[in-house]
């Protein structure tokens, strides 16, 4: 029983977690990109699409991770070399995500879906307790561990994490060693769509696997909230998407269960422990700024 | 930036150009929709019903839809449009579409006005329309009470309102008429839809002993987690087989299309009147999908559950019935009053569960 709910926990932190891990490397460079919800639903329908039309779900993810990339590069080339704002932009992706993916996704209504096949690692997928929990899930809950690690090595042991970091934080001192500001940018918008696709190919390839207009119903906001949660590090990003899948299974079994707490203020519980966290963490200002990419959202003009 | 032009030109092709009808030969019908029609469940539903009656009329008639429109302020703008744009009559398809629509009709006294499921009616060209769908899961309980082996069912709730309330007493009244000491686990989703929240919503109910799940959301995905999980359940708003070939019982599919083909015509014969309508199997508008994956008796007792309430027989809420506290609801024959229905807010003995209030 423990474990089934451990292993439901950690399918609804997945997206979560893939789509946060991305936009967190998006904004260290320094870019706020709104359109997570965007990039991640055009990541849905495509992996399932794909996935329908061939049958083979792994082609499904592997499209779902290009589409993504290729419609944040629209973002990209909107705000990066048109300089238009990102707020704006941003929000933009998102509303056009919605609703091309409902046009490209209208024949795929109604259809059952293929689902990923889960990998068994062999034996050590026999172990009690967690055997089933880590070694025996489908291959993009293992990419979402594992991506998070590779971001943490990335970012904090390797001079191009810190490269990315610089632009991030001040974008002229950078331009003025000669670091290519807007093509870094460009690197990690990309990165972060590719992160968004496959998060919504999780979603329309594992967790449900099927196509519904609409079925990432704000998941994409969720992981941008995460980002700010987890002041901008990726431990604590991948801590933030499990708490809050614990918290939002853990209310449906509550009341399952029958446990008298209105059902209204379950549903609130995983949004009000993010408040808590924020305020918890926003107490020691200093800190949370250390973390906190200074040029974040701003527009950067080389030469000007 | 082709895609951007495309995705406007489509959004656009929607609004068909108005052609105004004054014979009574042709018509005009609109429709809003409060959700995308890809949803398959309650717009989906409805739309299927515009294009039920587009097949009907052929040539005589012309459509036009606007979807996931919101509720607000942005629907009375979207139900002037269409009023301006020559419909002669329009359906609106949401509750929250109540104020809005009664506005704009006190506007276009020529216009008819048709609002899905609510209750006021200020004007003489607006009438409201709603489905029995109440019927259709005392069924299920009939069903769920003879087809759980732990006499365990999890129930997945969208929004404490009489119609959800209604929905969850019938099904426990279905299924005590079976087995008195049924328990029913319901966990509320507060949302209509949200695949994946329905679909962890019936897995911790089946992880907490639910061995038959049903549902009052709008997507197929607890459908397809009870497959993978090996037990039955029930689908909603439409047939949702092909997401368990083995695992559906029956789904209560709401037909809207007679319904629209009704009205459509009376426009077209210039008879439209006011009406307050609530219809159920008798009508067929609550349509049962075949009974699938059960033995014979199960399905025949069914059938014959259907029948009676189809021919008026027996009405799901027929005393005695008891409140959950124990106190006397329904006496002895007594049937509820559809105004004491239609304001449902409390349980039935034996459910197990707070209604969040």
């Amino acid at each position: 029983m423990f474990e089934a709910i451990l292993l439901t926990v950690s399918m609804a932190a997945t997206p979560l977690l893939l789509a946060a891990i991305g936009e967190l490397v998006v904004e260290r460079s320094g870019v706020l990109n709104l359109g997570v919800e965007g990039m991640m639903i055009m990541g849905a329908v495509t992996g399932f699409g794909v996935a329908l039309m061939t049958g083979n779900p792994f082609l499904g993810a592997f499209a779902a991770i290009i589409v993504g990339a290729l419609f944040s590069l629209l973002f990209a080339f909107l705000t990066l070399t048109l300089v238009t704002n990102q707020v704006a932009t941003g929000l933009a992706l998102t509303l056009l995500g919605l609703g091309l993916s409902g046009m490209i996704g209208e024949s795929f209504v109604g259809q059952p879906g293929v689902r990923l096949p889960r990998l068994d690692v062999p034996v050590l997928s026999e172990l009690p307790i967690v055997g089933r929990l880590l070694f025996s899930q489908d291959l993009i809950f293992y990419v979402s561990v594992f991506l998070t690690l590779g971001v943490v090595w990335f970012l904090f042991y390797t001079k191009a994490g810190l490269t990315l970091r610089s632009v991030g934080d001040n974008h002229s001192s950078a331009h003025a060693l000669g670091i290519k500001v807007v093509r870094i940018r460009y690197m990690a918008v990309l990165f972060g769509g590719a992160c968004a696709g496959l998060a919504g190919a999780h979603l329309s390839l594992v967790y449900v696997p099927q196509w519904v207009e609409n079925m990432t119903a704000g998941r994409g906001w969720i992981a941008l909230a995460l980002v700010v949660f987890a002041s901008w590090r990726p431990l604590r990003v991948l801590a933030g998407a499990y708490l809050f899948g614990a918290v939002s299974i853990g209310q449906l079994h509550a009341q399952a269960l029958g446990i008298g707490v209105p059902s209204q203020l379950l549903s609130a519980l995983p949004y009000l422990a993010t408040i808590i966290v924020l305020v918890l963490i926003s107490r020691n200002r200093r800190l949370t700024m250390v973390n906190t990419p200074a040029s974040l959202g701003r527009p950067f003009v080389p030469d000007r | 930036m082709k895609t951007i032009t495309l995705a406007l030109a489509a959004s656009v092709a929607v609004l068909v150009p108005a052609v105004a009808s004054a014979q009574n030969e042709t018509a005009k019908a609109c429709f809003i929709y409060v959700g995308p029609i890809g949803d398959f469940g309650w717009s989906y539903q409805h739309d299927q019903g515009r294009l039920e009656a587009m097949e009907h009329f052929g040539d005589r008639l012309e459509t036009a839809y606007l979807e996931s429109v919101p509720e607000g302020a942005d629907a009375e703008r979207a139900i002037e449009r269409f009023a301006r744009s020559g419909c002669d009559i329009i359906f609106t398809t949401s509750f929250g579409y109540m104020d809005a629509t009664n506005t704009v009709a006190g506007r276009f006294p020529d216009v008819k006005f048709e609002h899905a499921t609510g209750y006021k009616r200020e004007h003489p060209n607006v009438s409201t329309y709603n489905s029995k769908f109440h019927e259709g899961r005392y069924i299920q309980g009939v069903i769920a009470g003879r087809m759980s082996e732990a006499g365990v069912a999890g129930y997945i709730a969208s929004f404490p309102i009489p119609e959800v309330v209604m929905g969850i007493n019938a099904f426990m009244l279905g299924a005590q008429s079976i087995n008195p000491d049924f328990q029913l686990k319901v966990v509320w989703a507060n949302t209509w839809f949200d695949p994946a929240r329905e679909a962890d919503a019936a897995t911790a109910l089946i992880d907490q002993g639910a061995d038959i799940i049903t549902q009052h959301t709008d997507s197929t995905a607890a459908m397809q987690v009870a497959a993978e999980r090996g037990i039955p359940a029930f689908g909603q708003a439409s047939d949702m087989i092909e997401f368990g070939p083995e695992t559906q019982l029956t789904s209560i599919i709401d037909d809207w299309g007679p319904y629209y083909i009704e009205r459509i015509q009376a426009v077209m014969d210039g008879t439209w009147e006011q009406v307050d309508i609530w219809d159920g199997l008798a009508e067929g508008h609550v349509v049962m999908a075949p009974y699938a994956n059960m033995p014979d008796d199960v399905r025949a007792e069914a059938t014959e559950t259907e029948e009676s309430i189809r021919s008026g027989a027996f009405n799901p809420f027929t005393g005695p019935v008891n409140k959950q506290d124990g106190s006397v609801w329904l006496a002895e024959g007594e049937v509820a009053e559809d105004s004491v229905l239609l304001g449902l807010n409390f349980y039935v003995e034996g459910i197990d569960d707070q209604l969040p209030q």
